[in-house]
């Protein structure tokens, strides 16, 4: 999923895990993943079980899934897809990873079972490793998602990301990861810009698989970036999985998004509900011409933050367009909303110089 | 303690509005006996109505649930009826387990639309055992010291008074009735005639009792279900400890209290034998309804029992839930005809 796949890569071939990578998530994985989910669960569900078949058929024989405690139902995906598996007649072992604070002892257990004779001491050291080298991916896309409003030539940032993320991938100590980063962060602020372009600052929040998959957003981020829009997102795969949740790509700690966001929504209603009111509050503080809040439909969460935004919309000046997305969804329908919106932001934007020049 | 003005400059005691919507049918004896205790005059909205769903209709974000859209639209009923509007934010009712993301937004949710509609004031304590079982009391009694300024030991008194209410009401629902007995002027219609001894069968009714129990929003299913023949399980009626410990056979303990609960149900009849079929009502978009369906559907089929999902939104007409319990308990007859006639 997203760029976790890099991450992944690096960490099962450290501990020396034989892995299955199933295809790159695709038109025909959402089918065969809609067929088998029931209806109503979230787009991301679905896509999981078709990446698990997929990697099924490829002949892995043990899938793993993150785990979690609520209220969100994502910590409960792993039972389901199981149970959805299990009926379709495969045969495997399943292993739920449950998150480092809900039990520390289980998850070096969970690792120690994948790959048998390991030693806490070299758990701490791989995870290290491969979380240094997923934080510098987080960092180089952070980069490129504010570089591609400038680009000249159309293409030429999504090129330097690719370029980078090969540099990234060779790199094994800490100390090569390190300078791996600077070197792909190098590539792609070498791609050649036009600085002085007046350029539509959007921010995106909403739901984290949504936002983390291009392939479950159509890539908006580029089509986004394509037309000239600087961007910036609350959700990062290496912010949501640090224990210490001090959000260093976002760049603002969890703490206080959840300040910002408490005058309207005061207690965690699970997934990144929270975050996606509190980054709203932020980016309209922050003079951004308006947010895009991505999710599932029938996201909980989301839909809960849906329900208030209206109310932030109103206090802090700042437009918002919300886009669920089902299997149903079409690329050239959001396109168009995306457009539409876009067209309204630059609308605003002239009427407020306009305002200032008379004043 | 007889109920008393607790703002002077008022007339007569505070008039606190509880909707009749989600947690109503669980906790309605709690809540009222508490905060009439607490010296206020407590109101409920009517039944739900069509009134009542189209305003939650028009005021709600369309992918909520049903029962969240009623809920708006209860809030909306007592307007200008009430001095305060009681909406708890209910986290968590179990030890290690939440209710469902909804509830714990709920006092957001209706705090965001309150200006603009000129809801009245929100009363909106909040209760989160998932830390410590029974921290709810301190809670609770925090909430009326902070609020009311009452005095600990009436906090006390009100609160035991409040769980003896509830105990009774639990009591008489494990005995047999439903909250549609037990709750004042619950039911919308009665069934008109009663099917004959032959024609009986017993079927679960699985679901929300917020949903289940609403005339409105389930096109009035128990009335109708009852004039078919059936001898209806729900799951109020077996204890809340068994059908929590009926749930705990998955390899991952569920962490929705509620799901759980109808988790261990269904476990609890088919195991048992209690039932000849199951409806299962779930609402549109209801989200951890959408995954334990598959974990229901699982252990009905492991089990010969014939399910049926039905799922229920603003839009769902009378004709076609008719059809299809119709259809339903039709099949269970010829399949217990078919039985009786091979033994």
């Amino acid at each position: 999923m997203g760029h976790l796949h890099w991450m992944m890569d690096d960490l099962f071939e450290r501990l020396g895990v034989e892995y299955v990578k199933p295809p790159q998530s695709s038109t025909k994985t959402l089918t065969i993943g809609a067929k088998h989910s029931p209806e109503f669960a979230c787009l991301p569900l679905k896509i999981n079980v078709g990446n698990y078949i997929e990697a099924l058929d490829a002949g892995a024989d043990t899938l793993i899934m993150a785990g979690g405690h609520g209220p969100c139902r994502f910590g409960y995906y792993g039972i389901v897809e199981q149970r959805i598996l299990l009926d379709l007649g495969y045969e495997f072992n399943f292993v739920m990873l449950e998150p480092f604070n809900d039990g520390k002892w289980a998850f070096y257990k969970t690792f120690e079972k994948l790959s048998p004779g390991l030693s806490i001491r070299k758990l701490w050291k791989v995870l290290k490793a491969s979380f240094a080298k997923g934080r510098a991916f987080d960092y180089i896309h952070k980069r490129s998602l504010q570089v591609r409003a400038y680009e000249i030539n159309k293409g030429d940032t999504s090129r330097a990301v690719r370029e980078a993320e090969q540099v990234l991938t060779g790199a094994r100590t800490l100390e090569e990861i390190e300078s791996a980063a600077l070197e792909s962060l190098a590539i792609i602020d070498a791609v050649e810009q036009d600085p002085d372009r007046d350029v539509l600052k959007v921010g995106i929040v909403g739901e984290f698989f949504l936002l983390l998959e291009p392939f479950s957003n159509f890539g908006l981020e580029e089509i986004l970036g394509h037309m000239g829009v600087y961007l910036e997102r609350t959700v990062w795969v290496t912010d949501w999985i640090a224990p210490k949740r001090d959000n260093k790509v976002y760049g603002y700690p969890k703490k206080l998004v959840e300040e910002k966001a408490a005058p309207y929504l005061n207690h965690n209603v699970g997934g990144e509900g929270r975050e996606t009111i509190g980054g709203i509050v932020l980016m309209a503080e922050r003079g951004f011409d308006g947010v895009i809040q991505l999710l599932p439909f029938g996201c909980m969460p989301e839909n809960i933050a849906t329900s208030i935004i209206p109310k932030v919309q109103q206090d802090h000046d700042i437009p918002v367009l919300t886009l669920a997305f089902d299997e149903q969804t079409g690329r050239a329908g959001m396109v168009t909303r995306v457009e539409a919106f876009l067209d309204l932001l630059e609308a605003r934007r002239g009427s407020k110089l306009a305002a200032a020049a008379r004043a | 303690m007889a109920p008393q003005s607790i703002y002077p400059d008022k007339t007569g005691a505070m008039r606190v509005g509880i909707p009749r919507s989600l947690l109503y049918y669980k906790y309605l004896p709690f809540w009222k006996t508490f905060l009439s205790e607490l010296g206020l005059e407590v109101e409920t909205s009517p039944l739900t109505n069509k009134q009542i769903l189209s305003w939650g209709v028009e005021i709600a974000e369309n992918e909520l649930c049903v029962p969240v859209k009623a809920f708006y639209g209860h809030c909306m009923a007592l307007r200008g009826k009430v001095d305060a509007l009681f909406v708890p934010r209910v986290v968590s009712v179990e030890e290690r387990e939440y209710t469902c993301p909804k509830f714990l937004g709920l006092p957001d949710m209706v705090a965001a639309v309150a200006d603009r509609l000129e809801l009245p004031p929100l009363l909106t304590p909040k209760l989160n055992q998932r830390e410590k079982p029974s921290e709810f009391r301190w809670q609770l009694i925090n909430f009326a010291r902070e609020e009311f300024g009452l005095g600990r030991i009436e906090a006390v008194a009100a609160l035991d008074s409040a769980r003896r209410a509830q105990k009774q009401y639990q009591d008489g629902l494990v005995g047999g009735r439903t909250p549609l007995d037990l709750l004042p002027a619950s039911r919308l219609n009665r069934p008109r005639w009663k099917a004959p001894a032959e024609r009986r069968k017993r079927i679960g009714l699985l679901g929300h009792p917020y949903n289940i129990y609403d005339g409105y929003i389930t096109q009035n299913l128990i009335a109708r279900l009852e004039e078919m023949g059936a001898d209806l399980v729900v799951p109020e009626m077996t204890d809340h400890h068994v059908l929590m410990q009926a749930a705990t056979d998955v390899p991952k303990q569920l962490y929705w209290s509620y799901e759980k609960e109808i988790m261990g149900a269904v476990n609890y009849w088919t195991e048992n034998k209690m039932v000849d079929g199951v409806i299962y009502v779930l609402a549109f978009a209801c989200g951890p309804d959408s995954l334990v369906q598959v974990l229901i559907e699982h252990r009905a089929r492991m089990h010969k029992v014939p399910l049926m999902s039905l799922t229920i939104d603003e839009h769902s007409g009378e004709a076609g839930l008719v059809t299809r319990i119709e259809a339903f308990t039709d099949m269970l007859m010829r399949k217990k005809t078919a039985a009786e006639a091979v033994a």
